[in-house]
């Protein structure tokens, strides 16, 4: 492993609020329920899905098949699904 | 050589008037065709406005933050070669009395295509300081790439910055030098001009554009101006409304085989290929393709999809994506991604706003399966995409679970009947299941 940071949680949780503000500016993260489906909170259409996507990439190294795209459209399922992909042994 | 005016362009058949927001050439600058030299402010957007002719700037006639009727000569070009031939010369603006000497050219840019000035625009590079290495001295695109690295690298230099942060720093008088970026490479973005102190209000709430639009006033205005076409629409045009539901199982199959090859970046969405489908059915049936002016339908040999964004905050606009059939799939995401990027962040230019020969809603992003479209005056015809649905399917005589979508048309009676736009849907119903070949 040449990438001994672990990122924790939080680490991750930040980087996807981070990149939701950027890309649904001016919506108040705080108030989205965890588990709610992030493209009807935030209106989010299939282009800024893909820039969420996109940028998690960037961000974070983690290339998410289109497969996987349906455990990423809540808060909380975006952020589990981010940590089992960066937890050492994946 | 001759004087050319320059003038305010009518950008969609709403617009009467545009405010002008920033000048981005000065008297004695040489423009090329093309080349974005001014920014207006429309009930709508931000627009960057581009020269339709080579020549140099002679004299800006109109001072930004002024609000002046669609038509009004902005600037007055030497235009390098003969204007073309009209009738007469009474188009041309009589010359204020006291007018000014012509301006020497204080700086002369070296030659470059008009996808180079912009890559140096977008970078942040002046082109007068580039040495260009292609042939007779014309600056490529690697000359301003490194002369962006140069700049960037050399501490208060140019800064690289978005044109958002680059508006954003003008209006609030801040130096770009003087702001930490944040972006790639260092770029400057607007988020970080919002957190840079002013020059002359430190700390203080950024100042309202000159002759600009506070975000109130925008909302408003743009209601207002979708609400005037949309009325128009309604009373001018003899709406007809077709609805057909497409198997597109097999076409996602193909995109999500297509995708799984690709990062993510590059992945193709089903949005790209609705519109892909759409350009080539519209090349097949031309008849749904143009616009209703002075009593009868002219077709337009191209095809440029107008494309339906919402707009974050409210609004809409149908920004046209440019010869839309002659691109292929990926080509056609990787500009339905700018152009809506753009649309988003008021960088339209003038002419996407105004070139749509048909328009696109795909409300399915919202969930609703069916929309009846209200056509965008001059054009014909606007075409709805619903949700992609799983349903049960007969094929071939045995019941099955399909994705399926409806497309709606809604065809203007003075152009055509109903059965012009049957030959639209089955066409477009045609390709979807010839997916290979989109």
């Amino acid at each position: 492993m040449t990438d001994n940071v672990t990122r924790t949680r939080s680490d991750i949780e930040a980087e996807v609020r981070g990149l939701l503000e950027r890309i649904a500016p001016g919506v108040d993260l705080q108030s989205v329920p965890r588990a709610a489906d992030l493209r009807g909170e935030l209106d989010l259409d299939s282009m800024d899905f893909l820039s969420f996507v996109v940028g998690l990439d960037e961000r974070l190294g983690v290339e998410i098949p289109e497969e996987d795209y349906p455990e990423m459209t809540t808060l909380d399922g975006a952020v589990d699904y981010l940590l089992s992909r960066l937890s050492p042994g994946h | 050589m001759s004087s050319t005016p320059f003038r305010m362009p009518t950008l969609g058949a709403d617009m009467e008037s545009g405010t002008l927001l920033e000048w981005l050439v000065q008297p004695g600058d040489e423009v090329h065709r093309g080349q974005v030299v001014a920014v207006i402010d429309t009930a709508k957007s931000a627009i960057d406005i581009e020269s339709w002719d080579d020549g140099v700037v002679e004299r800006l006639l109109v001072q930004p933050g002024t609000t002046v009727a669609v038509g009004t000569p902005l600037a007055l070009l030497t235009t390098t070669k003969a204007p073309e031939a009209t009738a007469s010369g009474t188009d041309e603006p009589a010359p204020p009395a006291a007018r000014a000497a012509t301006v020497p050219r204080a700086r002369s840019a070296p030659p470059a295509s008009p996808v180079v000035r912009r890559l140096a625009d977008r970078l942040g590079v002046d082109l007068a300081s580039v040495a260009g290495t292609g042939k007779d001295g014309r600056v490529t695109h690697a000359d301003v790439e490194a002369a962006a690295q140069r700049t960037s690298a050399r501490a208060g230099g140019t800064r690289r910055a978005s044109p958002l942060a680059r508006r954003r720093a003008a209006e609030r008088g801040v130096d770009l030098a003087s702001v930490r970026g944040t972006g790639p490479s260092g770029a400057v973005l607007a988020a970080d001009i919002e957190r840079a102190p002013s020059a002359d209000r430190p700390g203080g709430e950024p100042p309202p554009r000159p002759g600009g639009l506070g975000p109130e006033d925008r909302a408003a205005a743009m209601r207002a101006a979708i609400g005037a076409l949309m009325s128009r629409s309604k009373q001018e045009i003899p709406h007809y409304y077709l609805a057909h539901t497409v198997d597109v199982t097999s076409a996602l199959a193909r995109l999500q085989s297509h995708n799984a090859g690709l990062p993510v970046a590059a992945r193709v969405l089903p949005a790209a290929l609705f519109l892909r489908a759409t350009a080539l059915a519209a090349r097949r049936v031309p008849e749904v393709n143009g616009f209703f002016v002075d009593g009868s339908f002219h077709p337009s040999a191209a095809v440029h999809l107008g494309v339906a964004v919402n707009l974050r905050g409210g609004g809409l606009v149908t920004p046209a994506l440019h010869d839309a059939d002659d691109l292929g799939l990926d080509d056609l995401m990787a500009a339905l991604r700018d152009l809506v990027a753009r649309a988003r962040a008021g960088h339209l230019r003038r002419t996407e706003m105004s070139d749509g020969t048909l328009t696109v809603t795909n409300l399915g992003e919202r969930g609703v399966e069916l929309v009846h479209g209200v056509i965008v005056p001059p054009q014909v015809g606007l075409v709805g995409f619903g949700s992609v649905v799983r349903r049960p399917w007969a094929v071939d005589d045995m019941l099955t679970v399909r994705s399926v979508v409806t497309v709606t048309f809604s065809g203007d009676h003075r152009a055509g009947d109903g059965h012009l736009g049957a030959r639209f849907l089955s066409a477009l119903d045609e390709l979807m299941q010839r997916p290979e070949e989109l």
